[in-house]
């Protein structure tokens, strides 16, 4: 049919539409527009949307995508002592997980030890608690370094983590050059949605390209970022703002990287990113197939790199957790399933998905594990991971495609004129967006023009939930005696030693820091220890709010 | 708990209750000013004004720190827009200055406009004279800063900081007869974005346009300025030496060029004190608060009399109905109410 | 002038979820109250002493990380200490319904979980803030 008389067809419609709406109301709140044609993506040229594997990797990063094999499905967790740890992520392979996600605690995600006065309550309560390369020996007790790829929850201090998981693998026998896996290392997320920051920004970017270099020696088949707009949406952003900002993010690393000496083409190729799987399927769809071209065509066009592997948006996604509720928590296993299915049809390269226990506490094991087959059942059963981008082609998903581009780029020209995302952050601009984002998102639920079932409609009495996961007290007193013991043991002088070179490493810029942490870490000097000397040196950042 | 007593011993509660008898004019509150009014007169006033986002707050926190370490106890109001609508009010300055808190010799106090519109609120001058009770030696007035209408800091303040950043674009045209009579001393802030120097240089060619007056009082908006400046009768300058405000680049974010602009500030404090302008505004603030709480009590009581006899009504019904006139209605009032 | 309500909205311990609170304090702003936001890492000293120069009728701490039990229970306790008994205390975030008597016990007022129409927190506020 020639667009003419597509025109003329849809004419028609809408005038019989007219009529039928005039009695029959739709329901409020609705998209504007109702019915896409092959009109809204008529100027769209198949260019850009291309082939699997290919330039500008709309439809998917590789030619053969889930054809081949699945997607990574990767549970995040870590809670209590090390010990406790390592239990869970036997537990989790042993299920079918493909792949661990650690998670530490708040102590030391922002660099202070176990006992320190300012831990004191949070010891083990959100993520894994780890003081020194003592305890990461037991985390990764009898988990085959040199199989397993993990990835890491760790930014401000991610030098320090990551040196110590060498460390590790070098006792058990694994070179480096063997390692896989992904630290999150993305610091500029941390200021502008999650929170564990240390250090300024200056510092922190330092020791992010110290990390690309040493890596893209040493340990290559490291993924050293995970640029993340999960957190981001989490805080509250819109898709088009989560994929906007973290790609505006990436923009900031390319460049400091540039800055710094190295090659596009030598170290994009192991930058990751990790996106969020929301509610509105066909949306997140959007969304991911939309951030693929950007990001592909700001590495062409902007930092002209060559390399395929450079232009592609590799990334690891997680189901919404703020999009699951505390009322009739087992609703949240059909909201895991759809955000799954949105992940895998935007074609994700590794999955966590969330408890039903998400909106209450840590998950229990049973709860993880109806979460990890969940992943399960959508790659064997539901067809959804047979073809490639299934969705391709759809007016609707292309449409809502070119949509969330053309916003996306707008916000990255936006940032551009600030002066980049460094400044935008430090301005306040980032965060002033997720925060209108987040009320806004919060007066429609609470005016009921987004509906939550069981929290704004359909409520039921309820009994107090039973049987959730609980981190007590003790161990955080349990934690801080291992510590003390690992103290009077190690070889307190060549700490020392370690420290005050890891200080005038610090001091001189052009020093790569990766070897001097490393150093430390062998001699067991504490991850409290370590961020101190470099609190001392770099300062800390003061964030910036502006409700 | 005696607010009064309580305060003039230090107790930091009996500061902070006495600041809300004051704003939210509790019953007591006319009697706990009076009770602290002759404890007042030591503190040295620091007014802090300038666009939002100039970084105001974050070169409070700053200055608070370098005066602590000469010794100083410090005082700081902090001012924000109340919203006209709701009545509500983010008072986002104390966020910035969240490292004092824990100093003792610190008194951070948030404040929202309430209806004012001078960039500080009704209540700002008496919650100065309770921290001044207290015995802070340098108080910090930091104003909501949107603009042109902030010259009740002037009032307030012993030396008055106009901070301004590059990248304003037109907007320091638009301001710049405003600022220009407000500030005793200039602080560039933010030197580390690009406009600095240029912001600077601008910024000296109207400082030293300044003196030749009537070039400022081209247009109808300056002119009222300047009447209003004229109306407030804000001693600026000496007889003699006039005081040319020295301009200071900062980076308020990383404490540089906060020592120098605390030169400033004291060279400006010499200087207004060695010329008897400092005893000039003291006075001038004497009067000033005597009229206030005068135009106050007056305008008050007048309103409630003629609203219980009803005669408020009647007279606005006659006006309505161009029966007579404002002006005419007031000369009356003012005529029976003298007679009695 | 009438009475304006105070609200010191904190974050204590080293939880850095903040979208509840920045939500929380902006739907107090607009429902007329007058809101101190202290950001990010405040210790309870910290928490005790903005609450006291600031001299907020409602102290509304946030708290997702389970560090509840530890910290609310001392904010309670220096802002006694203080001489703030008439100050309203209250909480919010993920915590589970078994911990919420004992933070009651401890002087919170009233906990509130995820789900919470920011609007039934006005009404508490307005109703129980002397
Ligand atoms: C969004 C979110 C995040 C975002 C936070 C973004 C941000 N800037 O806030 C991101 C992705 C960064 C994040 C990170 C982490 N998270 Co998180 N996160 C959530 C999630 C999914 C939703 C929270 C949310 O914002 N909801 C929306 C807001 C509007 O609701 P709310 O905060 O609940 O607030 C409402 C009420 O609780 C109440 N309220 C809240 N505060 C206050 C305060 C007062 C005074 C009052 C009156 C009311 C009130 O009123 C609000 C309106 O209804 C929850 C799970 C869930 N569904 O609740 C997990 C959750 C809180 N996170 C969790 C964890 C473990 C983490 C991490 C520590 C993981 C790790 N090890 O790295 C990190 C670290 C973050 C950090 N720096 O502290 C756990 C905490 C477990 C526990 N307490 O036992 C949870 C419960 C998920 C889970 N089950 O594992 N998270
Ligand atoms: N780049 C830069 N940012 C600054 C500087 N001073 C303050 N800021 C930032 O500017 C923003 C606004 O500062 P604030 O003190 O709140 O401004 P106020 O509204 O005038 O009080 C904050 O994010 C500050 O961190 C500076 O010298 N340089
Ligand atoms: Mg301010």
């Amino acid at each position: 049919m020639s667009n003419e008389k597509i025109q003329a067809g849809l004419d028609k419609y809408n005038a019989s539409v007219e009529k039928v709406v005039s009695r029959f109301p739709e329901r409020p709140n609705l998209p504007e527009q109702r019915l896409y044609t092959p009109l809204d993506i008529k100027d769209t040229t198949y260019d850009e949307i291309g082939f699997p594997g290919m330039y500008p990797y709309t439809r998917g990063v590789q030619p053969t995508m889930y054809r081949g094999r699945f997607w990574t499905m990767r549970m995040y967790a870590g809670f209590s002592t090390a010990a406790e740890s390592n239990k869970r992520y036997r537990y989790l392979i042993e299920s079918g997980a493909t792949g661990l996600s650690c998670a530490f605690d708040l102590p030391t995600q922002i660099g202070y030890d176990s006992d320190d006065s300012i831990a004191e309550g949070e010891v083990g309560k959100v993520g894994v608690a780890i003081d020194s390369l003592a305890d990461m020996e037991i985390l990764f007790d009898q988990i085959d370094l040199g199989k397993v790829s993990t990835s890491m929850t760790i930014n401000a201090p991610a030098s320090v983590l990551l040196a110590m998981y060498i460390a590790v693998a070098e006792k058990q026998g694994v070179a480096a050059d063997q390692l896989k896996g992904t630290i999150q290392n993305d610091i500029l997320k941390e200021y502008a949605a999650r929170g564990t920051y240390i250090f300024p920004p200056r510092p922190s970017m330092r020791l992010i390209t110290n990390i690309f270099e040493y890596c893209s020696k040493n340990v290559p088949k490291w993924n050293t970022i995970s640029i993340s707009g999960y957190h981001i949406r989490e805080a509250g952003s819109t898709a088009s703002q989560e994929i906007a900002f973290t790609i505006a993010d990436g923009i900031a690393y390319c460049e400091a990287a540039i800055k710094a000496g190295l090659h596009i083409d030598d170290f994009a190729g192991r930058l990751s990113f990790f996106w969020n799987a929301h509610n509105n399927v066909l949306e997140e769809v959007a969304k991911f197939r939309a951030s693929r071209r950007v990001w592909a065509k700001v590495m062409k066009e902007r930092f002209h790199a060559e390399k395929p592997k450079s232009m592609m948006l590799r990334v690891h996604t997680q189901t919404a957790g703020s999009m699951l509720t505390a009322q009739q928590p087992n609703n949240n296993i059909v909201r895991v399933a759809l955000q799954t299915a949105a992940a895998v049809m935007g074609g994700t390269q590794s999955l966590h998905t969330n408890s039903r226990d998400e909106a209450l506490a840590l998950p229990t094991e049973e709860s993880v594990m109806i979460a990890l087959r969940t992943q399960q059942i959508v790659a064997c059963e539901s067809g959804l991971a047979d073809v490639i981008d299934p969705l391709a082609g759809s007016y609707y998903v292309e449409a809502l495609t070119n949509k969330i581009e053309a916003e996306a780029w707008e916000y990255i020209n936006k940032i551009d004129e600030i002066g980049g995302a460094v400044a935008a952050i430090e301005k306040g601009y980032i965060q002033k967006e997720i925060q209108d984002s987040a009320y806004k998102w919060q007066m429609d639920v609470e005016s009921g023009a987004k509906t939550i079932v069981g929290v704004n409609k359909f409520q039921i009495e309820e009994e107090p939930p039973k049987g959730l996961l609980k981190v007590d007290a003790s161990v955080g007193v349990a934690q801080c005696e291992r510590l003390a013991a690992m103290k009077a043991k190690r070889d307190n002088a060549a700490v020392k030693a370690s420290l005050t070179d890891l200080k005038a490493a610090c001091q001189d810029e052009n020093e790569n820091l990766m070897p001097h942490i490393l150093n430390a870490v062998r001699v067991y000097a504490t991850l409290g220890e370590i961020c101190g000397v470099m609190r001392e040196v770099f300062g800390e950042y003061e964030a910036h709010v502006n409700l | 708990m005696d607010i009064v007593e309580e305060l003039l011993k230090g107790n930091r509660l009996a500061l902070s209750r006495a600041i809300t008898a004051i704003e939210n004019e509790y019953d007591d509150a006319v009697e706990i000013m009076k009770k602290l009014y002759p404890h007042t007169g030591h503190a040295f006033v620091l007014g802090i004004t300038g666009p939002p986002g100039a970084g105001k707050s974050t070169l409070t926190d700053k200055l608070a720190k370098a005066y602590r370490a000469q010794g100083k106890t410090v005082g700081i109001i902090a001012i924000d827009p109340t919203s006209p609508f709701t009545g509500g009010a983010i008072l986002g300055d104390r966020i910035r200055m969240n490292g004092l808190t824990m100093d003792e010799g610190v008194f951070i106090r948030s404040m929202g406009t309430r209806g004012s519109l001078g960039g500080l609120s009704h209540k700002t001058a008496d919650a100065i004279k309770a921290m001044d009770a207290f015995g802070k030696d340098v108080i910090f007035v930091e104003t909501v800063g949107v603009g042109q209408s902030e010259v009740d800091i002037v009032k307030a303040a012993d030396t008055t900081m106009v901070v301004l950043i590059p990248g304003m674009g037109d907007d320091i045209q638009a301001i710049k007869a405003g600022i220009l009579e407000i500030g005793d001393v200039f602080t560039i802030n933010k030197a580390d974005h690009d406009g600095a120097d240029k912001l600077v240089r601008e910024l000296n060619m109207m400082l030293d346009l300044d003196a030749h007056s009537e070039q400022m009082t081209q247009n109808s908006t300056e002119k009222a300025l300047a009447d209003q400046f004229h109306h407030l009768n804000v001693a600026k300058h000496a007889a003699g030496a006039a005081w040319r405000p020295p301009i200071q680049k900062v980076i308020a974010s990383q404490n540089e060029g906060v020592a120098e602009t605390i030169e400033n500030i004291e060279k400006h404090f010499k200087y207004i004190s060695e010329n008897g302008i400092l005893q000039q505004r003291r006075t001038e603030r004497s009067k000033n608060e005597m009229l206030d709480v005068l135009h106050n009590n007056i305008g008050t009581y007048i309103t409630r009399r003629l609203a219980d006899t009803g005669e408020l009504e009647e007279y606005v019904g006659q006006i309505k109905r161009r029966e007579t006139d404002p002006y005419t209605v007031v000369a009356d009032i003012m005529r029976d109410m003298l007679k009695e | 002038m009438e009475k304006r309500i105070r609200v010191l909205v904190a974050k204590p311990g080293l939880d850095g979820h903040d979208r509840g609170a920045k939500v929380v304090a902006r739907a107090l702003r607009d429902a007329g109250f007058e809101v101190v936001y202290t950001g990010l890492r405040q210790t309870p000293e910290q928490i005790a002493e903005a609450a006291l120069q600031e001299d907020v009728n409602v102290i509304a701490m946030s708290i997702l990380s389970g560090a509840h039990p530890h910290l609310f229970p001392k904010v309670v306790d220096l802002v006694r200490k203080n001489g703030m008994d008439d100050v309203l205390i209250i909480g919010g975030g993920v915590i589970p319904e078994t911990d919420i008597p004992a933070l009651k016990e401890a002087g919170v007022s009233e906990v509130f979980t995820p789900g919470t129409p920011t609007g039934s927190i006005v009404d508490f506020i307005k109703a129980n803030v002397k």
